[in-house]
């Protein structure tokens, strides 16, 4: 028996940064905190999770872990040893890898044990979840919608408290979308701090691992222990420097860009309650000292275009090695060309099939110049767009949803429409910038997000002014928690 | 009258480099493990992995560069090639493409197009009787193999024979020997060499339709697989056809050409950047590693040997097989004879007895050790032996080793001393022997010599020096 906490409080409303700090006083323990969480996972009705570990870590957590042994969610695609990791495909159905991935593992160093696997969209391809093999998740704030996607299932799991924080994948806003539609923050850091070893490809140079969190300061806490450069992933470059916790309460003298092109006027679409919020919130900043002005990002009206042949090219490539030869399903049907076709048939479900086709499209012989150079060539104008921007600006933001979760089955029969999910999202993922997206408020009773985007590396300035906004906006998650 | 052909060539060379590791992963490289016992998740393609490039590899692949005199790019990328096969456990090849590490360069009359690094796919075995995989019971992979750092050394269209492509191939070899970067093996696939080939009239300016022949795994089975698709191609256009561009496979069995594939069938690999290598930069400091670790090659070898004395023919044949020419200057160091005196005679020893005897293997692996054949040859200078006995000699130092003057002291094959004494008698009862011919060479006919030294080769056993026998019958029969 501990002073200072009453022991039939539920131990999995503490924030993870909280639970840190309780662990530390001794006020909390760690097997008991991990347990709570276990069992609540394990009670999961949204179908967030696809495996949920059956016991804390042999040995526990060491003392002086930083993270004490606050348990983890992580997205079905990062490898985790002896333990199922199927990137929400058939295809890859009971696939248990020799080995884990180097942020999970730097994590579980750090005092993170793993919790569960969460649930996604195929391969990561996806905006609501629904491309899952294992079936859809269901958003904690209204269960007949989506969560959003891809990583669905970290964000419902955080958003329903069944985990304290959760590592999510961002290709081109697979952490932020979800972030906003269940009411928590999403951060995808600068492409190449977070190493790549281990997280099931989709798109190679956008796929990039973040933290999907009850509060800012949880992001700051995961990511903190996450960055790194890792010699097993030649792209990784570390971060230079720490990422700290935030605890500013000003936007004095920040310059905050609004890029006419994603925020709603134009085609985009945007909701007009998600627009009231996201006004609402540029006035906060204003009463908290930032300036607001209209920006331009001239080229990111095309950012989606080119983002969808980029990524299916990349993936078209990286989903080849599911051929039936040496792990996961393998469909005999008379000789090798019959196995292939018959095993991915199978395997694949619609969605990533699109993608494949596409992306072969658009690297065949004739083709490639066309489509895979032109649009490498709007990627390093969308990059400089970003960059004359942060001349003038010192974040760019906008909403990081044009809508609120939507119900499920709504888009389904419409990639496009789906598609546009990523308007907003997908022009920093091309830049390889970071962006964090916050909960800002509630249009028809669901949470909406807002983005805020900074140059490569700036990760702790976006989350003290995240901070300070979400210090300011008060947002009251609760409502997620009941379901 | 008929056309004429001519023969326009180029080489293709797969080199496996003899790295630590392997192209993109830590596995370690070694021939003839255990199947499947040198690999790792990133080298079989498990999900999530990512490659990273081999320095040494790189290393190597510049000293390759050096040695072809190409331009090393200061910036190069790796690109992915794509295509389904079980070989291939990402479904995809790590390749360069249109921006590899060399480009240009000359070896010797042959002038180099590229050289770019790749890894090497696993190796297939097939169950059954068509020991291809169509039609094959079933395929069992080795995983080994696989991600073996590969240079591939691409031509330029420069040769116009197969024996040429077979010496050029030779030179190569002995230059990545000598580079030692690979174990240039090719039987057991360290070097492989394709052709691209074609032919037109001798003296037009248009290339013909080429085709691309593979799996030629030996030095004789490319001359002989060279040839046999030049003759196809010849027979093809003489009897008013056309050749047809297509991959074709050779049989060393069987020698016979059986086409793998047609360009209507060639795949499309969707080449794209590999996104998970940044590219390959190269430093100053590498370069200067690369430029400290060449060794002499064969060029230069030949040119300072034929400053030694040694003639064009032999000095090229010496340095273009280096195990050759290696033999030849521990066999100069050991003797005891001035080098001047028998510097051609133990090229010609080492180039055509030795090499007549041990065919294409290494003579420093034989019994014959250096020194030993030293010694023989200074046997032969002095006249201590006859040419032909000495030959003997050397068939038993091949067979058992040992040293040469023993042997001769042993099989009492020392060279009778020339003048009257040992070699008069002898003459003497050959001329009354061969009475026909003693007349036949008084009368002028010189060449019916032969049968009287004959005569005097066999009563000695061949321990007569030739030379001394004639001086003495022309003495005897005054002409």
């Amino acid at each position: 028996m501990t002073a200072g906490r009453n022991p039939s409080a539920d131990v999995t409303l503490l924030t993870a940064a909280a639970a840190v700090g309780s662990i530390a006083r001794g006020e909390l323990s760690a097997a008991e905190l991990f347990e709570a969480y276990r069992a609540a996972a394990a009670a999961d009705e949204l179908n967030a999770y696809l495996w949920v570990a059956g016991d804390a870590p042999a040995g526990g957590t060491p003392a002086d872990a930083p993270l004490a042994g606050v348990p983890l969610a992580v997205k079905d695609l990062f490898c985790t040893e002896g333990v199922p990791s199927q990137a929400g495909s058939k295809i890859l159905e009971g696939y248990r890898p020799p080995y884990t991935a180097s942020v999970v593992a730097r994590l579980a160093a750090a005092g993170a044990p793993l919790l569960g696997k969460t649930n996604q969209d195929e391969f990561a391809m996806g905006s609501s979840n629904e491309n899952s093999a294992y079936g859809p998740v269901l958003n904690p704030w209204d269960r007949t919608r989506v969560p959003g996607g891809s990583s669905g299932g970290s964000a419902a799991a955080v958003a329903a408290g069944s985990a304290p924080w959760a590592l999510g994948t961002d290709t081109g806003g697979s952490i932020r979308q979800p972030a906003a539609l269940c009411g928590i923050v999403g951060l995808k850091p600068t492409y190449g701090t977070v190493s790549r070893y281990g997280m099931i490809a989709f798109a190679s140079s956008l796929d990039q691992a973040g933290p999907l969190t009850r509060d800012v300061t949880d992001a700051a806490l995961l990511l903190k222990h996450m960055v790194g450069q890792d010699a097993r992933d030649s792209t990784s470059i570390g971060f230079p420097g720490e990422i700290a916790l935030p605890r500013g309460d000003s936007l004095a003298g920040i310059r905050l860009g609004v890029p006419q092109e994603l925020s709603g006027e134009g085609d985009v679409g945007i909701d007009a309650g998600v627009l009231d919020a996201f006004n609402a919130t540029l006035k906060l900043a204003e009463q908290l000292g930032a300036s607001v002005h209209t920006c331009h990002l001239p080229h990111a009206p095309h950012a989606l275009s080119a983002y969808y042949v980029l990524a299916p090219a990349e993936a078209s490539s990286n989903l080849a090695r599911y051929d039936g030869v040496r792990y996961g399903l393998r469909v005999e049907n008379g000789g090798l060309h019959g196995m292939y076709t018959k095993t991915r048939t199978q395997g694949f479900g619609q969605e990533v099939k699109r993608r494949i086709m596409l992306g072969t499209y658009s690297l065949s012989s004739g083709y490639y110049d066309a489509y895979y150079g032109r649009a490498q060539r709007v990627r390093t104008k969308i990059a400089d767009d970003f960059r004359a921007a942060f001349d003038e600006f010192d974040f760019v933001v906008t909403p990081t949803s044009p809508s609120v979760a939507f119900e499920l089955g709504a888009k389904t029969a419409d990639p496009l429409s789906m598609y546009l999910n990523d308007y907003c999202t997908v022009p920093m993922s091309l830049a390889g910038i970071p962006a964090i997206s916050i909960p800002n408020g509630l249009s028809e009773g669901l949470p909406t997000g807002f983005q805020l985007a900074g140059p490569a590396f700036s990760e702790n300035r976006v989350l003290e002014a995240a901070f300070a906004l979400e210090q300011a906006i008060g947002f009251d998650a609760s409502a997620g928690r009941s379901a | 009258m008929s056309t004429e052909f001519e023969p326009v060539i180029g080489l293709e060379i797969h080199v496996q480099l003899s790295t630590q590791t392997k192209m993109f992963c830590g596995c370690a490289l070694a021939f003839g493990e255990p199947p499947n016992t040198l690999t790792c998740p990133v080298c079989l393609g498990l999900p999530g992995t990512l490659p990273r490039a081999n320095a040494q590899a790189i290393h190597f692949g510049l000293m390759i560069g050096l040695a072809l005199g190409s331009d090393l790019a200061p910036r190069s990328i790796f690109h992915r090639k794509n295509y389904f096969y079980p070989d291939l456990p990402k479904g995809y090849q790590i390749s360069q493409y249109d921006e590899p590490l060399c480009r240009g360069g000359r070896l010797s009359d042959v002038r180099i197009h590229r050289v770019h690094l790749e890894e090497d796919a696993a190796k297939l075995v097939h169950a059954g009787a068509s020991g291809r995989i169509h039609g094959s019971d079933a395929s069992i992979v080795d995983f080994n193999r696989g991600g073996t750092p590969l240079a591939e050394i691409v031509t330029e269209p420069d040769v116009r024979s197969a024996a040429q492509a077979r010496e050029w191939l030779t030179l190569l070899r002995t230059t990545l020997r000598r580079l030692g970067v690979s174990d240039v093996n090719m039987e057991e696939g360290s070097l492989r060499c394709d052709a691209n080939i074609s032919i037109r009239p001798v003296g037009a300016t248009v290339l013909g339709t080429k085709t691309e022949l593979k799996n030629m795994n030996s030095f004789r089975f490319l001359e002989r697989g060279v040839n046999a698709e030049i003759a196809r191609q010849e027979a093809l256009l003489r009897a008013g056809g056309q050749v047809v561009q297509e991959t074709l496979h050779f049989d060393p069995q069987t020698e016979r050409i059986t086409s793998l594939r047609s360009k209507e069938e060639a795949h499309d690999y969707r080449y794209f950047p590999e996104p998970d290598l940044v590219p390959v930069a190269i430093s100053e400091e590498m370069l200067a590693a690369a430029r400290a670790d060449m060794p002499e090659l064969p060029a230069a070898r030949e040119e300072r040997l034929q400053e030694l004395g040694v003639s064009a023919a032999s000095a090229r044949q010496l340095a273009w097989r280096s195990e050759l020419g290696d033999y030849f200057e521990a066999a100069l160091a050991s003797g005891d004879s001035p080098v001047g005196v028998i510097i051609q005679p133990l090229a010609n020893w080492v180039c055509n007895e030795l090499v007549a005897r041990v065919g294409e293997e290494d003579p420093n692996a034989s019994k014959v050790s250096p020194d030993a054949l030293a010694k023989l040859v200074a046997l032969v200078s002095e006249k201590t032996v006859t040419v032909s006995n000495a030959k003997l000699v050397l068939d038993r130092l091949v067979a058992d080793g040992g040293d040469p003057a023993q042997i001769v002291a042993a099989e009492g094959l020392a060279a009778i001393a020339g003048g009257d004494d040992a070699l008069d008698p002898i003459v003497e009862a050959a001329l009354a022997a061969n009475a026909d011919a003693a007349d036949k060479i008084r009368s002028g006919n010189t060449k019916a010599i032969g049968a009287i030294i004959g005569h005097v080769m066999r009563e000695t056993k061949g321990r007569a020096d030739g030379a001394e026998v004639t001086r003495i019958v022309r003495a005897k029969l005054g002409i």
